[in-house]
């Protein structure tokens, strides 16, 4: 592919992506923001915020607070891996928390896709504070390619599944 | 702000798990909180526009399914166990079954091994029907110390 496609597309998906995550309604919520798109990569903030306390002893952010921005930054990178605009979801993710986040502090995800194949996308990121050498969590994550994009709400009796 | 010790003692002495769930502002704020079913811990996270992920299925954000299990699993651990302070989250896994509808959303969590420093839980989450989960976690907590 000439370099110059490879951009535009890559600005595409950014634009996209953009668009997408700040059209999530959890994700405005939090108050998550994407800084930055690359190929198969993807960098978001999650700012520091009283309601996100998990312990209100240490004002240490709560373990679902960081799950959900991972989540969010694996299925960005996800989506930044692929070649069309196609819908992804999460199938499974595994979070290691290494040590408590620290109060006042913005956490950064930053998650890479090392794999794609036809149906999964292979996701693996860390989440921290300034350094990524000094890691809050770590991620390893799946998302599947091609989920449908409106409800088959017919009384089927069958329920979409991964 | 009372201590958490003493506010797992109080939800020990009346009974009401529902008081520790409103002590936690991410609880609070995503919408999550815990009541007794037959002795058992049930957590709930009733249906609000802000938990969706995709608005045009519209599904539930997977981060709020994450958050409702692990949840529910630390109210379990301080229920069944005489764990005085927050357990920690080592690690949590959750797998994904079934895109969440915006119903009203249950789990329930189960200890499947109870060691000196690390307990290991296994939760489910369902809507409409508890046969059918919507996801389904395996988490190691460590219930005192250091890390």
């Amino acid at each position: 592919m000439p370099e110059r496609d490879v951009e535009e597309r890559l600005e595409m998906w950014r634009q996209l992506n953009r668009r997408f995550s700040e059209f999530v309604p959890f994700n405005k919520a939090l108050g998550i923001k994407v800084v930055r798109l690359e190929q198969g990569e993807a960098w978001l903030r999650l700012p520091y915020a009283d309601h996100l306390v998990g312990n209100p002893e240490n004002g240490v952010m709560h373990g679902g607070a960081i799950s959900s921005l991972m989540d969010a930054a694996g299925g960005s990178a996800a989506f930044m891996s692929l070649d069309d605009a196609t819908p992804v979801a999460t199938l499974d993710l595994r979070i290691d928390y290494l040590k408590p986040a620290t109060p006042g502090c913005d956490v950064v995800g930053h998650a890479s896709c090392y794999k794609l194949t036809r149906n999964v996308a292979f996701v693996r990121g860390l989440a921290f504070h300034e350094d990524e050498a000094d890691p809050i969590a770590s991620v390893a994550a799946t998302f599947m390619i091609g989920t449908p994009l409106h409800r088959r709400d017919a009384p089927t009796g069958e329920e979409e599944q991964p | 702000m009372s201590g958490m010790h003493e506010r797992v003692q109080a939800m020990r002495e009346s009974g009401d798990p529902a008081r520790l769930a409103s002590a936690i502002p991410y609880a609070k704020f995503v919408g999550i909180g815990v009541r007794l079913e037959e002795e058992r811990i049930v957590g709930v996270m009733p249906f609000a526009d802000h938990i969706v992920g995709n608005p045009a299925l519209p599904a539930l954000h997977g981060g709020t399914l994450g958050s409702l299990l692990e949840s529910t699993a630390i109210f379990t651990v301080l229920w069944d166990v005489q764990s005085e302070s927050l357990p920690k989250t080592i690690n949590i896994t959750i797998d994904y079954l079934r895109s969440a509808r915006p119903v009203d959303t249950f789990a329930q969590a189960v200890i499947t091994k109870l060691g000196r420093r690390v307990v290991n839980v296994r939760a489910v989450a369902w809507q409409q029907s508890r046969d059918k989960p919507v996801a389904v976690a395996t988490a190691n907590f460590l219930l005192k110390s250091e890390f």
